[in-house]
């Protein structure tokens, strides 16, 4: 009997490791040989610990699982109530187009025979064919755009660091992936980490970098075992060796660090503080070297684009936001997971038929996406097409394609002041409009709470200098919930004196 | 208690067994934190001369980053998170009724040296939230129930 528990944090979460002790007890007690795969998560979080048992007919799902429901696993599998049918059946499934997350929940994660069949390492094979310029030309060609949020095309970035002089360059993928709504990073770490080995591989030979850095945020234990084991997998069937290597190294704790240029500083075991550009990392990076920063799925979508060539991931998308993006669909929902698909679904195609709306059952009051930097939508702006100059043209973003969806019950004010309160807590300190706005900004919404309207146009004002002041992202970035909280639910804001006292 | 001479023979030991690497002071000072539990004020100098860095700039990098600690934390540790996604799901109102609980905010431990009740700004568990972290191992969809595991 073979079965398929998931790894992934989520599910571990949920009491996966528990299922597989009860899965192996039962075994042993009923004198049944059990093969227990520890998989990646397909994604869908409401079904998690998902368990797949393999049948004639394909691989079975049940959940969301509990240690209870174990033992009808070794019974008729048809009359399990937890039984979900064929898993690639689902319509969740049916409904993707999975081409970064292909083997994500389907291999096991640390088999790199398991990675080859599943068509692993065939964009590296044919990478290796190639000129340094071909290799750049095919992703600038694909269209791929940074996912990390700031959506600068990879190949052009790629150009840069590849044309330019240095005995040694390097390639560092960003995986502190601090955004709340956001895991997609962890779960390709988690369930398929040869795709981003191998699509750093690649960058390597496209930039000429022999040597490569995976930041990991410390709140992600699983993902950091699971890389630093496929690190050690590859380097021994020489995937990785003296033309590429790569190490995993820990971050701290410091959400800033994941913009490029903290984390540059905090990779050289520095204080995690923003660099101003230029220079640009692509030319003085790490250590003062040529270096490619680039996200987690960014580097995990290029194995795919060599593969089947840029012509077939450009296909999928709208306008110039090209190939599939994975969305991450959190906070207040009945059907919360990764969904990959083109660009281009609406924002209410995604909340609505996708998600099923929330888990409380209540309505949808707003949808903030891109993370904390991101705007909060309200539901009259669900025709929004999922596009980088789609959200960008309703003062919102993409970022790293997470939704936190909130019901009704949610208040608005407060969550512009946990906007300003997050940003004070992390601000790197570098800039003034950042450290010093984000400290007022809290205290101009607290005097909004206590009914002084007339607080109103310095907190915009406010806005307007960290927007326009701030060194990066952080302080830059934080008016766009705040505002969009002030401009599209003004009513949370209105208090009246007689309330608040 | 480590005494003095101890404690400086197992920073020699992290120090040597990070040599050669670029950018060395983030993974020191993990493992300093592993094998102590808290990065001692007395670890500090032997890192800086090791690495030829002032105790300044050694204490700025330790000061930084949340993670790192300047004292022992209590014998759990629970990390809650505060995030946005985690807030849709009701973590604020957990988390109140987790430090009326245990009678401390953020950033405290009892005073029996039990628990220290830290937030964390997610830990990618958006859609089983309210999440948290005890000693390490996660929990999604938390709520005060993970009070029994920091009982003891």
């Amino acid at each position: 009997m073979k079965l398929y528990v998931p790894l992934d944090s989520a599910a571990v979460a949920l009491g996966a490791d528990a299922l597989v002790a009860a899965i192996m007890a039962e075994a042993a007690r009923r004198g049944v040989t059990v093969q227990v795969i520890r998989n990646g998560s397909r994604g869908m979080v409401w079904l998690e610990p998902l368990v797949e048992v393999v049948t004639d007919a394909g691989r079975v799902g049940f959940g969301p699982m509990t240690v209870a429901d174990v033992p009808g696993l070794f019974g008729d599998l048809s009359s399990h109530p937890k039984a979900l049918g064929l898993v690639e059946e689902l319509p969740w499934m049916k409904g993707q187009t999975r081409l970064t997350f292909a083997r994500v929940g389907v291999i096991d994660p640390l088999s790199l025979d398991d990675y080859r069949a599943h068509g692993g390492l065939v964009g590296l094979d044919r990478a290796k064919a190639m000129t340094k310029a071909e290799i750049v030309a095919e992703v600038t060609e694909s269209g791929l755009r940074g996912r990390g949020g700031a959506g600068f095309p990879t190949g052009i970035k790629w150009k840069t660091v590849s044309e330019a002089a240095g005995d040694q360059k390097y390639i560092v993928c960003n995986a502190d992936e601090g955004d709340s709504a956001t895991f997609a990073d962890r779960m390709l770490m988690e369930g398929d980490p040869f795709t981003l080995i191998e699509g750093m591989a690649i960058a390597g030979l496209a930039c000429g970098a022999t040597k490569g850095y995976v930041y990991i945020r410390s709140e992600y234990p699983v993902a950091i075992r699971v890389m630093e084991a496929a690190v050690r997998v590859a380097r021994d069937a020489k995937v990785l060796g003296p033309q590429f290597d790569m190490e995993i190294r820990v971050g701290a704790g410091a959400y800033v660090c994941g913009e490029e240029t903290s984390l540059l500083n905090s990779l050289e075991g520095k204080r995690g503080v923003v660099r101003a550009k230029p220079p640009l990392p692509a030319l003085q990076g790490f250590m003062g070297r040529p270096t490619v920063v680039n996200n987690v799925i960014s580097l995990a979508s290029v194995p795919v684009i060599l593969a089947k060539g840029a012509a077939h991931y450009k296909d999928f998308g709208l306008g110039r936001s090209r190939g599939t993006i994975p969305l991450q669909i959190a906070g207040n929902v009945r059907f919360g997971g990764l969904y990959e698909c083109a660009f281009g679904l609406t924002l209410g195609q995604i909340v609505n038929e996708i998600a099923g709306g929330t888990a409380s059952g209540r309505p949808v009051k707003a949808v903030q996406v891109g993370g904390p930097l991101g705007a909060w939508f309200p539901v009259s702006l669900f025709d929004t097409p999922f596009g980088y100059e789609e959200f960008a043209g309703k003062d919102g973003l993409i970022g790293h394609a997470g939704l936190t969806i909130a019901d009704d019950t949610t208040d608005m004010l407060q969550m512009a002041r946990f906007a300003m309160e997050f940003c004070a807590i992390e601000s790197c300190g570098k800039c003034t409009p950042c450290r010093i706005g984000s400290t007022r900004g809290v205290e101009t919404i607290d005097r909004l709470a206590r009914g002084d309207a007339s607080a109103i146009p310095i907190l915009t004002d406010l806005c307007n200098t960290m927007k326009l002041g701030s060194l990066c992202a952080l302080g830059g970035f934080t008016p766009y919930p705040v505002m969009s909280a002030l401009t599209h639910f003004p009513d949370d804001f209105a208090r009246s004196k007689e309330a608040a006292e | 208690m480590l005494d003095s001479d101890a404690l400086s023979d197992r920073i020699s030991e992290i120090l040597e067994a990070h040599r050669g690497l670029e950018g060395p002071l983030l993974p020191i000072l993990h493992a300093v934190q592993e094998a102590f539990g808290h990065v001692p004020q007395a670890a500090i100098p032997q890192i800086a001369a090791a690495l030829t860095l002032s105790k300044a700039e050694v204490h700025g990098v330790v000061s930084f980053y949340h993670d790192f600690r300047e004292a022992p934390a209590g014998r759990h540790v629970l990390k809650l998170c505060r995030a946005e996604a985690c807030q849709a799901v009701g973590a604020d109102a957990v988390a109140g009724r987790i430090k009326a609980a245990l009678g401390i905010d953020w950033h405290e431990t009892t005073p029996d040296g039990r628990v220290t009740l830290e937030p964390v700004f997610c830990l990618g568990l958006c859609a089983c939230g309210p999440a948290a972290m005890i000693d390490g191992r996660l929990v999604g969809r938390c709520d005060e129930a993970v009070l029994a595991e920091v009982a003891k």
